[in-house]
């Protein structure tokens, strides 16, 4: 029994790691006003940056960091087109998917010459339990939380994406923050696509980040917008996956559909304000312009 | 006279420049799709030779490339529809799981019935089950506020994991990842059947009522008051509900419609290209793939068969790309692009800015002479 409980505890830990960073990226984005519904996308280019570098360089270090700038540039371009161009940021996300998606399998299949998967790259070995990442994500959301709701920058994010008039008419400069918490939501999500390749395996594979964008989005709607809330949820979620696993290994009577379901039927109670109402910044999702009075 | 002279000029002038910007949009996602084929040392031109041949070479292929064709009008009219009415169905891949799952179990649990009367019910249970599965994303957003977007996402997973459940207990063909197989009495009628040309296509009757549904949605939103009560609510629902619309109802119908339209392509997928359903792993992509052919055809009815055949094109000419030795998901990311191009009205905005930078620089030129 005390086994089981461990190792539900560390497959908890492990399933959550790749969605707290998403997740905090996503806190970001939309605490500035911009919806990200592209995460999944640039969780899938920053794992395959990521792999890709550490195959050229033999440094998973430097695929680590090849996979904040892949995602970042994601982050600036949904940036880009909806502040600049004023898109609508649920289609330009959704679009990213489906670029990310296709060109992350052009890459592969021209580079290593094959569909399916990359072949092996250095990676980070465990540190004791977990991999590097798992207690990188527990620092971030520490940090998120320090600069959301205790800097001045923090509240300046916080008011941009409530009221933009308001901040804007206070000087602070709408467009600009918009730029960095969006860029940073692509760069967080690069960790954590990263963290599925390097972290865990030593390869890319088609699809592997499966979803998890979407889940990560999921949790950090069910964690209210708030940094520690939403690594909450990422656990949550990575507890029902854990289940999910462990009952399949202990031929529990669980319908394995049911627990991958979980999480999204959890959202759905969280924001229909069934389990403790869940309401999203202001003016998020909301292009903002200057011009108009 | 006069008067109605220039507007129908610029009549002429709007629809001329609808069809501009998407076409642009089109040849530049082109454009840069070639140069990332040319990059990787390999000829765009035989890529998109490839393309075409593979999608249109002979009888067989257009066949094919119409049974994709047919789905991508249905779900494309299912974004479109929600999009006229200020909503993102994003969630039009949920419906069509629940509607091919739904159509499947029509098809296979009623025995003995006419051909006719049992292809009928089991697209109507199909389009219905999507059309329910749509309602609840819309009654949440009308009654409790949530956004529909977030419901959607979250429902499309829901139902690929209730399909999957439904098809590995209740209606699973013994010992394999699929499920049973539909009556014949519910297969829709095959060109195959009659015309020797198409027997190596799947092509079926489908793509008529793709059209006709096309049709009716063109009718509903433009002819009716129903419709006018929709698209006003789309464009403004303070001043809709201000000028006496119920905006929760209209909001609950327009997904409901949006949802029949992708429920209704799923049940044509079951019942006259697949006959089963599979275990997914991961989604079909039809329901995205709409949110594209809603796009490029600018949310209107004709805009998205024609969008629907662009992109029936792309797909089905993929894998001929692959035999060339280039990768099919040079499709996707052309998909990609146009999407981008088309949501930030790229075209529009530089057309502005050149045609913004062209008079200030006339206007300077004659300030010089003065």
């Amino acid at each position: 029994m005390l086994n089981l409980l461990n190792i539900l505890f560390f497959s908890t830990i492990r399933s959550a790691t790749p969605l707290i960073f998403p997740a905090l990226g996503g806190t970001f984005s939309e605490k500035s006003g911009v919806v990200n519904i592209g995460l999944d996308g640039m969780m899938t280019v920053g794992a395959f940056a990521a792999v890709l570098i550490s195959y050229k360089t033999e440094s998973p270090w430097l695929g680590f960091i090849g996979a904040m700038i892949a995602g970042g540039l994601f982050g600036l371009l949904l940036a880009f087109l909806s502040i600049y161009f004023k898109a609508n940021q649920v289609v330009v996300g959704t679009a990213i998917n489906i670029l990310a998606a296709s060109l992350t399998t052009f890459l592969l299949v021209e580079i290593w010459g094959k569909p399916g998967q990359t072949g092996n790259v250095r990676y980070f070995e465990p540190w004791g339990p977990f991999n590097m990442f798992t207690y990188l994500s527990l620092i971030l959301v520490a940090i998120s939380y320090f600069v959301l709701y205790k800097t001045a920058f923090g509240l300046r994010i916080r008011s941009v994406g409530e009221h933009p008039r308001a901040a804007d008419t206070l000087g602070v400069n709408v467009y600009l923050i918009r730029y960095i918490c969006v860029t940073l939501s692509g760069i967080l999500a690069g960790i954590g696509g990263a963290s599925l390749s390097i972290g865990s395996i030593s390869l890319f594979k088609e699809g592997m980040v499966a979803g998890r964008g979407f889940i990560a989005l999921a949790a950090m709607i069910f964690g209210k917008w708030h940094p520690i809330g939403a690594a909450l949820a990422c656990l949550f979620f990575g507890l029902a996956d854990a289940i999910q696993t462990i009952s399949m290994s202990f031929g529990w009577k669980v319908p394995k559909e049911f627990l991958f379901a979980l999480p999204y039927i959890m959202t759905m109670l969280a924001v229909s304000g069934i389990i403790g109402k869940s309401i999203a910044p202001a003016a998020s999702g909301t292009p903002y312009d200057k011009g108009e009075s | 006279m006069e008067s109605m002279k220039s507007e129908f000029k610029s009549n002429i002038k709007n629809t001329f420049s609808e069809i501009m910007y998407p076409l642009i949009a089109i040849v530049f996602s082109f454009v840069a799709a070639g140069i990332l084929v040319y990059a990787f040392g390999k000829d765009p031109i035989v890529a998109f030779k490839a393309l075409f041949w593979g999608s249109l070479g002979d009888l067989n292929k257009v066949g094919e490339t119409l049974v994709t064709t047919t789905t991508l009008i249905l779900t494309g009219l299912s974004i479109a529809f929600a999009f006229r009415c200020g909503l993102f169905n994003i969630g039009a891949e949920g419906q069509f799981i629940m509607g091919g799952v739904i159509s499947l179990w029509a098809g296979w649990a009623f025995k003995g019935l006419p051909a006719f009367l049992h292809v009928t019910i089991t697209l109507i249970a199909g389009a219905i089950g999507g059309g329910l599965w749509a309602g609840i994303i819309g009654w949440l957003k009308a009654k409790v506020g949530s956004h529909e977007v977030i419901n959607s996402i979250m429902m499309n997973y829901i139902a690929m994991n209730l399909s999957n459940y439904l098809i590995m207990t209740v209606l699973n063909e013994p010992n394999k990842a699929f499920s049973v197989e539909i009556e014949k009495s519910a297969r829709l009628w095959r060109l195959s059947e009659k015309f020797i040309q198409f027997k190596y296509s799947r092509i079926h009757i489908g793509i008529l009522i793709a059209l006709i549904v096309a049709l009716f949605t063109y009718y509903l939103l433009n002819k009716t008051i129903r419709g006018y009560e929709i698209r006003a609510v789309g464009f403004n629902p303070g001043a809709a509900e201000y000028g006496g619309i119920d905006v929760s109802k209209n909001i609950v119908l327009a997904m409901f419609i949006s949802g029949l339209f992708a429920g209704l392509a799923g049940g044509i997928q079951t019942a006259g290209v697949q006959y089963r359903v599979n275990n997914l792993f991961g989604f079909t992509g039809y329901g995205l793939d709409g949110i594209a052919v809603a796009l490029v055809g600018n949310n209107h009815p004709i805009g998205v068969i024609l969008s629907a055949l662009l992109f029936g094109i792309l797909q089905k000419g993929g894998p001929m790309m692959q035999v060339e030795g280039i990768p099919k998901e040079v499709v996707g990311i052309i998909q990609g692009i146009i999407i981008l191009f088309v949501a930030a009205n790229f075209v529009r905005v530089m057309a502005k800015t050149f045609r913004g930078k062209k008079a200030s620089h006339e206007a300077k030129i004659k300030e010089g002479v003065k």
